[in-house]
């Protein structure tokens, strides 16, 4: 369903990824795991069209996001680490938004729209504005919304991060629901290695731009001769802390947190 | 429903929705009208050029569509960085499509701050001539605010931060406002002023709704600025979908 063979994107001097490649098939769920500033976004926003990658060779379905963009496009859902809902608008009205930039026909995106937001336990508040949502509200909203068009593929960035560990395993298991009632392929980040352990068919590690392991969370423990998925994470990329500079989404959100008086 | 259509609607929707936003928008205007409305009123007289709130009324309609025209544009760097744009961005449809949507969306936003500011231009004394100029002055502020929603785009599309964002308030929509004539007749203009002013397609919005407003101190035949309007139009929103189509997330 995904197949990435010697992905590389440079930034100046900086190799973000480096040589990457690997496989991801139909139905799996696929953790990428990796420090900081390792190259994980990076790489989702590769397969996603949202950068070129500077040479390589991606395929989602078959097809090449930089060629059969649009096409592409249509195959796969995402969900970013950061939120990317119009607080502004309502459960429903982000949800047909979605649905018109999908080309989701008018019954259909109806349908779908109540039986995910019920699905996701969201139908209640379908009408009420998202920015009076909760942090777990609001991520399930955005997975629901990253479904509607069924999509083949679904890519999760950090999908978790922020939540309390209630509206963590509630996600999970919606997610879980769809990927096995829809064969959706799920294409995931975390640094939750208790949540990659459990949820996940195959894992991948990427550390300095690098792929340094790849495979069944067993088969990674048992390479790294460890009994927690965390400690191979750490025998794989070590323990140093990474140092990453605010990125300029960071001073955004200060400057509206001290415009809005810390309510964003 | 198209993806143009709906994503006008967004942007109308928010706009609806946020009362403070609309109150805030007028603050500005009105301080302008009321001060320099009534505060150089007298002067403006006894010199012999008018009613100076007859004169400074297309002025401020005209500043209350730009500033609200290039802010919406603008307004792309808080959705890039706070995630809505990404949405869009990697959505099966042609960023020319999401750029006309945003900027329709933002111009009709700009176009109703500018006929609250004319309701209030009325209230505080200002007379238009006919009822046949309000559709012409609408037609005037519809070209202001898609010109400068388009540059807003453009540069939005090139934006990081808000220290660029304070840049662009600074060094380029206050010019744009100072240097239009929205407060002074630019036909009084000397020397390299004259010139500069009439490199600013403002001047030409709020001389073309001066004209169609029978405001004193007219400086351009209506024509002359409704073709400007026009051109600098299309060639900004031609640089918007080019500028919004090289955006890397």
């Amino acid at each position: 369903m995904i197949r990435v063979q010697n992905l590389v994107k440079t930034f100046g001097t900086l190799n973000a990824v480096n040589d990457v490649s690997f496989e991801v098939a139909e139905g799996e769920i696929f953790a990428f795991l990796g420090p900081n500033g390792a190259g994980k976004t990076t790489t989702i926003k590769m397969l996603t069209t949202l950068l070129k990658p500077t040479s390589g060779k991606i395929q989602l379905d078959g097809l090449d996001p930089q060629v059969q963009r649009n096409e592409a496009r249509k195959r796969f859902g995402i969900v970013f680490q950061d939120p990317s809902l119009d607080g502004d608008l309502t459960a429903s009205e982000n949800m047909e938004i979605h649905g018109v930039l999908y080309h989701v026909p008018h019954k259909l995106r109806r349908q779908r729209t109540e039986e995910l937001l019920k699905q996701f336990e969201l139908w209640d508040r379908r009408n009420d504005q998202v920015k009076k949502f909760s942090g777990g509200m609001k991520r399930r909203l955005e997975i629901a919304r990253g479904f509607l068009h069924t999509p083949r593929i679904l890519f999760l960035d950090e999908p978790t991060l922020g939540l309390d560990p209630q509206s963590r395993n509630q996600l999970w298991t919606h997610i879980k629901k769809v990927n096995e009632a829809e064969r959706v392929t799920v294409f995931l980040t975390t640094h939750y290695m208790d949540e990659a352990d459990r949820v996940a068919h195959r894992i991948g590690v990427i550390d300095h731009g690098k792929l340094v392991a790849q495979g069944t969370p067993a088969a990674i423990k048992e390479q790294t001769g460890t009994t927690t998925l965390e400690d191979a994470f750490l025998a794989l990329t070590g323990s140093t802390i990474r140092e990453e500079s605010a990125s300029s989404a960071d001073q955004m959100r200060q400057f509206a947190k001290m415009w809005s008086g810390g309510k964003r | 429903m198209s993806v143009i259509y709906i994503l006008w609607l967004r942007e109308v929707k928010r706009y609806l929705r946020s009362r403070v936003q609309i109150i805030a928008s007028l603050g500005n205007p009105l301080l302008y009208l009321l001060v320099l409305g009534f505060g150089l009123g007298p002067v403006f007289k006894r010199a012999g050029n008018g009613d100076y709130l007859q004169f400074v009324a297309p002025g401020i309609i005209g500043m209350s569509v730009l500033f609200s025209s290039i802010f919406s544009g603008l307004g792309l760097l808080w959705d890039r960085q706070f995630g809505f744009l990404k949405e869009t961005l990697v959505a099966p449809v042609s960023r020319m499509q999401i750029m006309v949507g945003r900027t329709l969306g933002g111009s009709t936003v700009a176009v109703i701050q500018g006929l609250l500011i004319t309701l209030v231009c009325v209230i505080a004394g200002f007379r238009p001539p006919n009822p046949l100029a309000i559709p012409l002055t609408f037609g005037f502020m519809v070209m202001i605010a898609v010109v400068f929603a388009s540059l807003g785009v453009a540069i939005g599309s090139g934006l990081q931060d808000m220290q660029g964002f304070q840049l662009i308030m600074n060094f380029l929509v206050m010019p744009i406002y100072f240097l239009s004539g929205a407060l002074f007749p630019l036909k009084d203009a000397h020397g390299v002023l004259k010139y500069i002013t009439r490199t600013d397609p403002l001047a030409y919005g709020i001389d073309g709704i001066r004209s169609v407003l029978g405001a004193p101190n007219v400086a351009f035949d209506a024509r002359l600025d409704f073709v400007v309007l026009l051109a600098v139009g299309t060639v900004f929103l031609m640089f918007g979908a080019w500028r919004f189509h090289k955006i890397e997330a």
